[in-house]
């Protein structure tokens, strides 16, 4: 469905050039919610734009349904775009508009029969549980029902593809649960392929069947999410798993492999020990396992500030 | 009491006639500087680094003509203007040969103002916007200017009082209007109440401006609950 092929992007400015992305081939398969992770700074906002064009690949090709669009251009472009829908880490909705007329707003581009478009923008915002906000504005809904409100705008056009940049990083725990459920209906009821980038290993492993980790330009390592995340092979992807247990990387590294001692003396291998045991209970789905991680941590700190 | 009728009888008409005269200078000279300024404002905006389309040598050469066209005091604005006045609009006095030079001074102003009114607008959106296929002229119409408004609405009011202010300088050169009768009656024959009530009046025209820009802004803008 989208491929890309050894697709790079140059930034040159003043203070010389910097390459953003780096010979990046990635195949994102019809039906997939295809997660790219990685710190900020990777490229990964870079990555996800080079799919719709709102950034031009200085090297390589974005094919999409077999067809190279790298160098579309005006109408064939825009009708290009109708076909894939975006949605923002900050919502990005028409503060001037009502929540009915920013979903209208995709159909309005194309001067879709007004009657028509208000009726598409009123069910799209039943789907996403918003159909009595319709003639709010967006200052006045919490962030959670504004991105709702941004991914029934995305769905206006009935797309093929749903790209996501970082799309929960401004909402809490509990309305990410829940944003990222909608994302799942939506990939599985519509059939709508989904880009998902983010810096979180847990939205990763929520709503993603296939994960590319992503460092300095670089795609690292990719493969099934579980796969990926439970037998990692860059530094990068363990980078990623010890920020996601709130551990620094040579924490999480002497934790994985720190050789078992017989009873353990030392409070750095005792650290190690408890590590282990929560991590294996994380891995048997016990969440108590987060916090028996964390408290032999910071207790050998010298206790949490 | 009868001091107010009997200035009313010699002066009513005249200060009148001369507060009609300068509100209809001043609004349509407003008028058409936006008619001028918004496209200004629109192509700084689209041209500067990192706009829609950038383009360096443009965005200079255009910011170079509006600095100039902001920099020459308006009072000489005006006389520099008289071959060009009568050639538009047939004479170099009255309301009509006035609208022209405070058009030609207040549009490089209007440029400015619509230029910063856009620039507040987050990137974001239209980034958005793009994403959904819109063109350059989509975004102009449907995104910079319903999602500024509030704003190009503050800063029309803030264009209306300087101008307001441009109009009695004209006035000294053939205008009319209030400003006009304050300077003749009010200062050269030292008639003071004609001179107050011509302050009077200017100060309630501009505030009730004001007062309706604001209301206007408030009303139209929905980013606040």
């Amino acid at each position: 469905m989208i491929r890309l092929e050894h697709l790079s992007k140059t930034y040159s400015g003043r203070t010389g050039t910097h390459q953003a992305l780096r010979g990046i081939d990635l195949h994102i398969e019809a039906g997939d919610v295809f997660g790219i992770i990685g710190q900020s700074g990777a490229g990964k906002s870079t990555l996800v734009r080079c799919i719709n064009l709102l950034e031009r690949p200085t090297e390589g090709h974005v094919l999409i349904d077999g067809k190279d669009i790298t160098a579309y251009r005006g109408k064939e472009l825009a009708k290009l775009r109708e076909s894939i829908g975006m949605i923002f880490q900050n919502f990005s909705l028409f503060q001037q508009r009502t929540v009915l007329r920013n979903v209208m707003f995709p159909l309005e581009l194309r001067h879709a029969n007004k009657r028509e478009a208000e009726a598409r923008a009123r069910e799209l915002l039943k789907l996403v549980g918003l159909e009595d906000k319709g003639d709010r504005y967006p200052v006045q809904l919490s962030g959670g029902q504004q991105q709702r409100v941004a991914i029934a705008r995305a769905l206006a056009n009935n797309p093929k593809i749903m790209l996501c940049d970082e799309a929960t990083s401004a909402l809490d725990t509990m309305t990410t649960h829940a944003i990222l459920n909608l994302l799942r209906d939506i990939n599985r009821e519509l059939g709508v392929t989904m880009v998902v980038i983010t810096h979180s290993l847990s939205v990763a492993q929520q709503v993603c069947n296939k994960v590319a980790v992503l460092d300095e330009g670089v795609i690292v390592e990719q493969g099934a999410t579980a796969e990926v995340f439970g037998n990692p092979q860059s530094e990068a992807t363990r980078r990623l798993i010890a920020a996601d247990k709130g551990l620094l990387l040579d924490e999480y590294v002497a934790a994985q492999h720190e050789p078992y001692m017989g009873v353990p003396e030392t409070p750095a291998s005792a650290i190690a020990a408890g590590v282990i045991n929560a991590a294996d209970s994380i891995q048997a789905g016990n969440p108590a396992g987060t916090a028996a991680i964390l408290d032999p941590v910071r207790e050998a700190k010298g206790g949490d500030k | 009491m009868e001091a107010i009728t009997a200035f009313i009888d010699q002066y009513g008409l005249l200060m009148a006639q001369g507060t009609w005269d300068t509100i209809v200078m001043t609004v349509l000279s407003t008028l058409f500087a936006y008619v001028i300024g918004i496209p200004l404002g629109v192509l700084l905006i689209l041209t500067a680094p990192g706009g829609l389309h950038p383009h360096r040598v443009f965005n200079s050469v255009l910011g170079w003509l509006v600095n100039i066209g902001r920099s020459i005091p308006f009072i000489i604005l005006i006389v520099f203007m008289i071959p060009f006045t009568r050639a538009i609009v047939g004479t170099s006095l009255g309301v009509g040969g006035a609208i022209v030079p405070l058009t030609v001074a207040a549009a490089p102003f209007v440029a400015r103002m619509v230029e910063q009114s856009l620039a507040e607008i987050d990137g974001g959106l239209v980034e958005a916007a793009q994403s959904f296929g819109a063109g350059t002229w989509q975004i102009i119409t449907k995104v910079f200017l319903v999602e500024s408004l509030p704003s190009l609405i503050r800063g029309a009011s803030i264009t209306f009082i300087t101008l307001f202010g441009f109009v009695a300088m004209a006035g000294t050169v053939g205008a009319g209007g209030i400003g006009d009768i304050a300077i003749r009656y009010g200062y050269q024959r030292y008639q003071d109440d004609v001179m107050i009530v011509a302050i009077v009046l200017c100060v309630v025209i501009v505030q009730v401006a004001q007062s309706v820009a604001n209301l206007i802004a408030r009303k139209i803008d929905h980013r606040v609950k």
